[in-house]
């Protein structure tokens, strides 16, 4: 049967490192990179005899996730040790926490499903843990490789993972859900987020069910998503596949599959039928948290208006058309920015245009961050006042803006140095539309032959005399009555 | 008396009054250890030209006429698996016969700082794990008194060390009982503080719930001493608590006067041998003479304490060991391997002895899937019910009184054949460790020539009593002051 | 409950550990005389009773996200048994 007569089934589990300045369990950097081996002491290399000491912020951020995905905080917490042998792991196991006093538990959130709703996806717990080194491969990959290379920096990097239930039901919505989450952790500031350092990684678990079925199909868990386009490519061809082989009848089984980038296919890694057994068990090295209510009060204190909120506050306050509030809305740094230049300014719609169209085109053409931005929100206002009391006019304030954008100057400032004041005197403007059509009899002509859209020359014509300085409200006026005069 | 065989309390005052150079306490200590070590193998590394530097640097604060710490000059012999930033740590296993750790377990920093003469490191059974020493993956160590017979375990190179004057002072570390027992088979003293006392950082991890380090001594002066010195809160250690350790030394000299002693009937029935059961009984009369009372108290869980044990021991060994693959520090399997897999599987045969692979066996199947709340969880229930039976008997004791062991140390390879057998040794001594007590074992009398030991078990945080007690006993005996020929 | 050679050796695997032929066989025999005398724990119902995984109740006990010196990468290489670069070096890992 065709794929549409399935029911698709996603579940996402999302690993995001947190933004700490040290390591979860010891004072080692967690910065990128850095030479191998560099960032490394004894308790994160797992030497003989030393002792975890937990990171108070990591906590923290752990729950201040849980509180942006609406979970429920345990009071109680603890860790627990699972236990596999990976030359990546130096103690061999990785403090976790099992399935019991968790973290976070019991969230959702809201993602745009295919018909334009919301749709709650539920969130099974977010929990804390260690992340492991890295393998270096020798070869281009692990099947060609002669041996593997340990570096062992990012080890002990304090990692949540985000367990979602299995709520997705197509490759797009999973993309939605992703972003939605990945946008979420980055409003709440607790990890930079970023999918090709490795500090956002996804694995998807998918299975598919004829509709109308309550049973769950065979699971496929697809590792190696590094980016989001990956997410809903390796969904949509993982979908295909397993329809196919259901259509054949064939026999379905467990099993991890690899999201091969350059092919576009997913491959089998293994079967998951001798399932690993951790062993986990309680941590006897770090002792019990106790999360009460002044912990959580200060941690959601932390917590800014999140873009759900804002995006709404944006259409039925503000007036936004969705798709501005959305983009907007779905930054931080960009909202706060919106925000404080409508405070200064006084009215939305204006700075949403102007960020939506100009900012956005300035930033993508110099590939800046909204955080490194030069113009304050403050200046941004005052162009727009400049405008508003036609000191410049629209055009002209294009080209204060850039400069505004490039060197940060004031606007004024900018209008002075440039001799940009817009010209809205009269005589002034009637003598340079005489001069215009002395210029250009024959356009002159035209339009008084009737052919009104030879107007449209001269004013043109009469923009690039003034170098665009020429009041446009004023120039249509002034010209029309100078040309009537020579009827 | 030459000064090797003096107690660190006796150095002490010497080497303040300028009579005796540190330099010549290493000297006498190290010579005796070099002319007692082939009979005793106590050592697995001998730190001569370190311990002459610590030497000459207290003769130098001396001659400055620097305040001293209170142990600066004393020989000081730790166990190998503590460790020792720049010294060979080998836990006495081939897996880390060359391993030098970079850093220094927070003890060591501590003998450092206060002046104290690092002497060497001491034999052990692998990993902690035995009561005997005769799972050394290196040797075995003899017992001073009879150099046949085991000198207990798994502290038994420290016990041996001090016992035989090799050195002033020991460090221990105990899971199961590994400072009391060998200390009682060598007619120390011997004590494992509370859980937590003492930081465990860089005591390398057997049962990460049940270690600790302590003191091993030749007298309760020493041990008070020794204790002082480490007892610290560590913030490297989470499990380590914050709460201030009194004057031990003060405490102590209170003895045992008006102490309420409990004698548990749990730990004196069957098994006992006669001549332990004797040195009990003298004991008893020992604390009467000296103003104790004496009362009965019941810790009913107490034959379940072994059970237990070998259940949480072992589990959280065979996760604490996983670390050793080859892959960072330590043996790596010279055969050809295909895979990392491979490279983990020999690595792991070839660099731990039968016993480590055994308890690895065991706690990695009561931690499989399926099996865990059969057993992991049943012992830890159980570790509750031996932890309230001691809360019970608290509640009309101060202290409670038993033997160390239900003999006196037995001959080498006797016990090497039942791994069962051999558990049995602890039975007097985990309990102590589940409930997180402290405990003390002090020289209680001889049987045909070989040591006794008697132990002490205690309230949590509560060592003063036990020093209290024990510091009564020995003014009134002089069991402590015999020694054996080498 | 008793324990074949079979589930020694699942358990061996788990463990990492390469067993011989007569260990395998030595450790069954003692695995289940250990196993035997432990059973003795369920001579008790412990159905009401709270684990004890921490016998000294303490709880959140932290550090500060303060950096702390790390080690020289010489010093991290140091014990290594291989070692390419500033890298560990080890066999390809073909399953886990
Ligand atoms: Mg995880
Ligand atoms: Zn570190």
């Amino acid at each position: 049967m065709p794929l549409n007569d399935y029911e698709i089934v996603i579940g996402l589990e999302v690993h995001a490192e947190l933004k700490t300045d040290s390591k979860i369990f010891c004072g080692c950097t967690t910065e990128f990179g850095g030479e191998p081996n560099s960032h490394v002491c004894p308790v994160c290399l797992g030497l003989p005899g030393v002792l975890p000491v937990l990171n108070e912020k990591a906590m923290d951020y752990t729950i201040t996730a849980g509180l942006a995905l609406n979970c429920e905080i345990s009071p109680y917490s603890k860790f627990d040790r699972k236990q596999y042998f990976y030359p990546d792991l130096p103690k061999a196991y990785q403090i976790s926490q099992y399935n019991d006093f968790l973290l976070c538990k019991s969230g959702w959130i809201e993602v745009a499903s295919g018909n334009g709703e919301l749709k709650k996806v539920r969130i099974n717990r977010v929990h804390l843990e260690e992340d492991a080194g890295k393998t270096v491969h020798s070869g281009t990959g692990i099947l060609d490789s002669d041996y593997g290379q340990q570096d062992y920096n990012r080890c002990g990097v304090p990692l949540i993972e985000i367990v979602g239930e299995p709520d997705l039901r197509s490759a797009q919505e999973a993309k939605e859900y992703l972003e939605k989450l990945r946008t979420l952790l980055l409003y709440t500031g607790i990890s930079d987020c970023k999918m090709e350092e490795g500090s956002l990684r996804c694995d998807a678990n998918i299975s598919l069910r004829p509709k109308g079925a309550k049973e769950f199909g065979i699971l496929a868990e697809i590792k190696n998503l590094n980016s989001f386009k990956a997410v809903q490519s390796a969904l949509e061809y993982e979908a295909e596949r397993q329809a196919e082989l259901y259509d054949k009848g064939e026999k379905m089984f467990k099993q991890t599959r690899a999201w091969d980038e350059n092919k576009g296919v997913t491959v089998l890694m293994r079967s998951k039928e001798g399932a690993s057994d951790y062993r986990y068990f309680p941590e006897p090295d770090l002792v019990p948290m106790v999360i009460d209510d002044e912990r959580l009060q200060r941690l959601r204190n932390t917590i800014p208006e999140l873009p759900d909120s804002r995006k709404r506050r944006y259409m039925e306050i503000w007036g936004l058309p969705e798709y501005d509030a959305n983009l907007i809305s779905g930054s931080r740094e960009l909202a706060d920015y919106f925000e404080a230049a409508v405070k200064e300014y006084g009215e939305a719609k204006a700075v949403s245009n102007w960020v939506m169209v100009e900012l956005m085109r300035l930033l993508n053409q110099e590939k800046i961050e909204i955080t490194a931005v030069k113009i304050t929100p403050a200046a941004l206002a005052k162009m727009l006042k400049l405008i508003d009391a036609g000191t410049i006019s629209g055009k002209i304030a294009k080209t204060v803006f850039e400069e505004m954008f490039m060197t940060g100057k004031d606007p004024e400032a900018i209008v002075q140095e440039k001799g940009l004041v817009q010209i809205s005197d009269s005589g002034e403007l009637a003598a340079i539309a005489k001069k215009v059509i002395d210029a250009n009899p024959q356009s002159a002509a035209d339009y008084l032959g009737g052919k009104a859209q030879a107007l449209g020359f001269l004013v043109g014509q009469m923009m690039k005399e003034t170098k665009g300085r020429a009041n446009p409200a004023m120039v249509n006026e002034l010209l029309r009555k100078e040309l009537e005069q020579r009827k | 008396m030459e000064l090797y065989q003096k107690t660190a309390h006796e150095l002490q005052q010497l080497i303040a009054a300028k009579e005796v150079k540190a330099v010549e306490v290493a000297e006498s200590v190290l010579e005796r250890a070099r002319q007692a070590e082939p009979k005793i193998h106590a050592f697995v590394t001998l730190a001569e030209e370190e311990a002459y530097q610590a030497a000459r640097r207290v003769d130098e604060a001396v001659s400055k006429g620097v305040k001293l710490p209170p142990l600066a000059g004393i020989p000081v012999a730790i166990k190998d698996n503590i460790s020792t930033a720049g010294l060979r740590t080998t836990c006495a296993s081939k897996i880390l016969e060359n391993y030098i750790p970079p850093y220094d377990a927070t003890v060591i920093a501590e003998i450092r700082n206060q002046m104290m003469v690092l002497v060497g490191k001491t034999n052990m059974d692998e990993f902690a794990m035995g009561s005997s020493t005769e799972n050394s993956g290196l040797f075995t160590t003899r017992n001073p008194w009879d150099i046949e017979a085991v000198p207990g375990g798994s502290s038994g190179g420290s016990a041996a060390a001090v016992c035989a004057d090799e050195t002033i002072l020991a460090l221990g570390s105990d899971t199961g009982g590994s400072i009391r027992q060998p200390a009682g088979y060598c007619g120390i003293v011997g004590l494992k503080p509370t859980y937590g006392r003492v930081s465990r950082y860089g005591l390398v991890a057997y049962a990460s719930s049940l270690d600790q380090i302590g003191p091993l001594t030749k007298d309760v002066t020493d041990c008070a001493l020794l204790l002082q010195a480490i007892a610290k809160y560590d913030p490297k250690d989470s499990t380590s608590v914050n709460q201030p350790a009194p004057d031990y030394l003060q405490e102590m000299k209170k003895g045992a006067k008006g102490l309420r002693i409990g004698l548990a009937k749990e730990y004196l029935g069957e098994g006992i041998s006669l001549p332990v059961k004797d040195a009990v009984q003298n004991g008893v009369k020992v604390f009467k003479d000296l103003g104790a009372e004496i009362v009965e108290v019941s810790l009913p869980h107490t034959e379940y304490a072994l059970a237990a044990y070998y259940i949480i021991a072992p589990a959280e060994a065979s996760s604490n060991l996983a670390r050793y693959d080859g892959v960072r520090y330590g043996h790596r399997t010279s055969q050809k391997v295909s895979d990392a897999v491979e490279l983990f599987m020999k690595t792991r045969q070839e660099g731990f002895g039968a016993e480590v692979k055994r308890r690895i066996m065991t706690g990695t199947y009561v931690l499989s899937s399926g099996y865990y709340d059969a057993y992991y969880l049943k012992a830890q229930k159980v570790r509750t019910l031996i932890r309230n039976d001691f809360d019970n008997a608290f509640k009309s004791c101060d202290l409670i009184l038993t033997p160390t062991t239900p003999s006196v140390a037995f001959k080498i390879g006797s016990k090497t054949k039942d791994p069962l057998e051999m558990y049995l040794e602890d039975i007097f001594t985990v309990t102590c460790n589940l409930a997180g007590l402290p405990g003390i074992s002090i020289s209680g009398g001889f049987d045909n020539g070989m040591p006794i030991g008697l132990q002490m078990l205690g309230p949590l945080f509560k060592e003063e009593i036990l020093l209290r007690a024990a510091y009564g006993f020995e003014q009134a005996t002089d069991f402590h002051k015999k020694r054996p020929e080498i | 409950m008793s324990l074949s050679i079979k589930e020694v050796e699942h358990i061996a695997r788990l463990a990492r550990l390469e067993l011989d032929g007569s260990e395998k066989e030595q450790f069954t025999m003692q695995l289940n005389e250990i196993l035997d005398y432990v059973e003795k724990l369920n001579q008790l119902d412990t159905s009401a009773i709270e684990p004890t995984a921490h016998v000294i109740p303490v709880h959140n006990i932290f550090r500060k996200d303060e950096l702390k010196p790390s080690m020289d990468p010489e010093e991290v290489l140091a014990n290594a048994p291989d070692r390419i670069g500033n890298y560990f070096k080890v066999p390809k890992l073909l399953e886990d």
